[in-house]
């Protein structure tokens, strides 16, 4: 009884350690995300997993969100109201938080794509002058720094990230996203989707 | 007479029509959809970018420097996977074209070294490290760090890029046997400098506009 009491004050500490603001609104914080982003922040359609995903990309993208730059349909309908009364601590907190859980790949690509993707990520495309993936996201799709991971992401987020900023949406992103992904053809954002789905 | 001046004017027409084709081989259209892409990767003004991995400022480059490396990638004489799919599909006219254009570009440097490292670093560059056989710099590379000719340009260089650069010389460059290149004069002062020593001397340069 006394010992169990104890292991909860560690890990009310270890919660407060990272979540400095404390008390118990912390697992509600975190609730209030994965109740869309899906158990351990997996994914859940049509929410991306944010496991594994990297902390200053989270934090930049929370900051999108509240700025409205990020302005696609789902971003809009959804993530506006989430990020609308988040602290910058909070922010800085949960995507922490996220970034040191593990991520888990969806796995529901096109196999028979898979093979096409991979070289289109690992290769580039230089008579076209589409730029390989791997060079900024990492030879496993990891992601580092502001530079997110995308190993693992759904297949039907990939795709419709890839097709939205060739129509324009979210336009103020970071380079070199926009200019890289409208020369895309729907099928290599297909073949690119279905093999970073299987990526882990 | 008139026999001679008729293959004169023919040799004249072959000359012109060729170098016509040289300068038409590449459309401003196509040129500035290359340098874009080279952008890509290279940062908008050709400072550099820190992505997973390391990738280099060609801006103020040396043209020579800058083609031959074109060169090493795409006869492997220097080993990189991605720069050889970039490099290996450009006609002469366009790496021609593009090093002009990268020279010409003048950005600050991209920054982000530990600034305490710089007065150890410059000592390195001026003076070469007598006890190691190691000679300036500055000797080959230039007082201002801005490389002559096949001696690149370090002035601004990404540190990061530096370090992996020097501590993997003979793994990536002069790789192809039987066809030694000017990578070979760089050899053995890689191999002779510490890893400290490298830190030092790749965050004075990178600073140097
Ligand atoms: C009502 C559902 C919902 C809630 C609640 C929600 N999200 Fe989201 N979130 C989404 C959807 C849907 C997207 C995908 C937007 C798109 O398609 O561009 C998204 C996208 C994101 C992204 C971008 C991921 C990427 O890979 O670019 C981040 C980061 C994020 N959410 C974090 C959070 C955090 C942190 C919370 C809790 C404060 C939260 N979300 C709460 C639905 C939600
Ligand atoms: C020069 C670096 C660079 C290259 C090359 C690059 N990316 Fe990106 N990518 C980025 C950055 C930076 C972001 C973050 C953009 C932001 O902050 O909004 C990003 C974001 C993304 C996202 C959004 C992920 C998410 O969670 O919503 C996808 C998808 C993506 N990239 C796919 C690709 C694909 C596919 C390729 C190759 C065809 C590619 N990228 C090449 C730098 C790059
Ligand atoms: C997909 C990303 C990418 C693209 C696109 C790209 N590069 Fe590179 N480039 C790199 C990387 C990474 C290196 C570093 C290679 C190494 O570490 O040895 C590099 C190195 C180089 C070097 C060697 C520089 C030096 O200081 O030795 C030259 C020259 C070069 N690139 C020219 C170009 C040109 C010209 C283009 C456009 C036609 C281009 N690159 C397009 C990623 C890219
Ligand atoms: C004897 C002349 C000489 C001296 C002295 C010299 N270098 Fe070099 N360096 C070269 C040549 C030539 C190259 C080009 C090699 C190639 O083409 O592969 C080069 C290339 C380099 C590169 C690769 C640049 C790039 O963009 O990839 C670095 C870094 C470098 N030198 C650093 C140094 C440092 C630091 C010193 C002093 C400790 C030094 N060099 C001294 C001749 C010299």
């Amino acid at each position: 009884m006394k010992l169990t009491r104890s292991r909860r004050a560690i890990l009310v500490i270890g919660f407060a350690a990272v979540f400095p603001w404390a008390g118990h609104a912390e697992s509600l914080a975190i609730r209030n995300c994965t109740w869309c982003h899906g158990v351990s922040a997996h994914g859940y359609s049509p929410a991306p997993g944010l496991a594994g995903q990297r902390r200053e990309y989270i934090q930049n993208q929370l900051k999108n969100f509240s700025e409205h730059t990020r302005d696609n349909p789902f971003s809009r309908l959804y993530m506006w109201g989430a990020t609308a009364n988040l602290s910058p601590a909070t922010a800085h907190g949960l995507a922490f938080y996220f970034s040191t859980l593990s991520p888990q790949a969806a796995n529901d690509g096109n196999r028979e794509l898979e093979a096409e993707g991979r070289s289109i990520y690992q290769l580039g495309m230089p008579d076209s002058n589409t730029a390989a993936c791997v060079v900024c996201h990492g030879p496993n799709a990891e992601g580092v720094g502001e530079i997110p991971r995308l190993g693992g992401l759904a297949y039907t987020y990939l795709k419709r990230r890839l097709e939205q900023w060739g129509e324009g949406y979210h336009a103020a992103a970071r380079p070199p996203m926009p200019r890289i992904a409208s020369k895309l053809s729907a099928n290599q954002i297909e073949a690119l989707a279905s093999y970073l789905s299987f990526v882990k | 007479m008139g026999l001679q001046f008729v293959s004169r004017a023919a040799i004249l027409a072959v000359l012109f029509t060729t170098a016509g084709r040289a300068q038409d081989a590449v459309s401003r259209h196509d040129l500035q959809a290359k340098m874009d892409y080279c952008k890509t990767c290279h940062g908008s003004s050709g400072q550099g970018f820190r992505a997973y991995y390391s990738i280099p400022r060609l801006a103020g480059q040396q043209p020579e420097y800058l083609t031959n490396q074109l060169q090493a990638f795409s006869e492997r004489r220097r080993t990189n996977n991605i720069m050889f799919n970039v490099a290996h599909v450009l006609t002469p006219a366009m790496q021609k074209a593009l090093v002009t254009d990268f020279h010409e570009l003048n950005p600050k440097p991209l920054g982000g070294a530990p600034k305490d490292l710089v007065t150890a670093g410059k000592k390195i560059y001026e003076e070469g490290i007598p006890s190691a056989d190691i000679p300036p710099c500055a000797s080959c590379h230039g007082p201002d760090a801005k490389g002559n000719e096949q001696f690149p340009r370090l002035a601004g260089q990404l540190h990061d890029y530096i370090f992996n650069k020097l501590t993997n010389w003979s793994k990536e460059r002069g790789q192809k046997p039987g066809e030694p290149d000017v990578s070979a004069i760089m050899e053995p002062i890689a191999h002779g400098l510490t890893e400290p020593q490298v830190k030092a001397v790749a965050a004075y340069v990178s600073y140097l506009e």
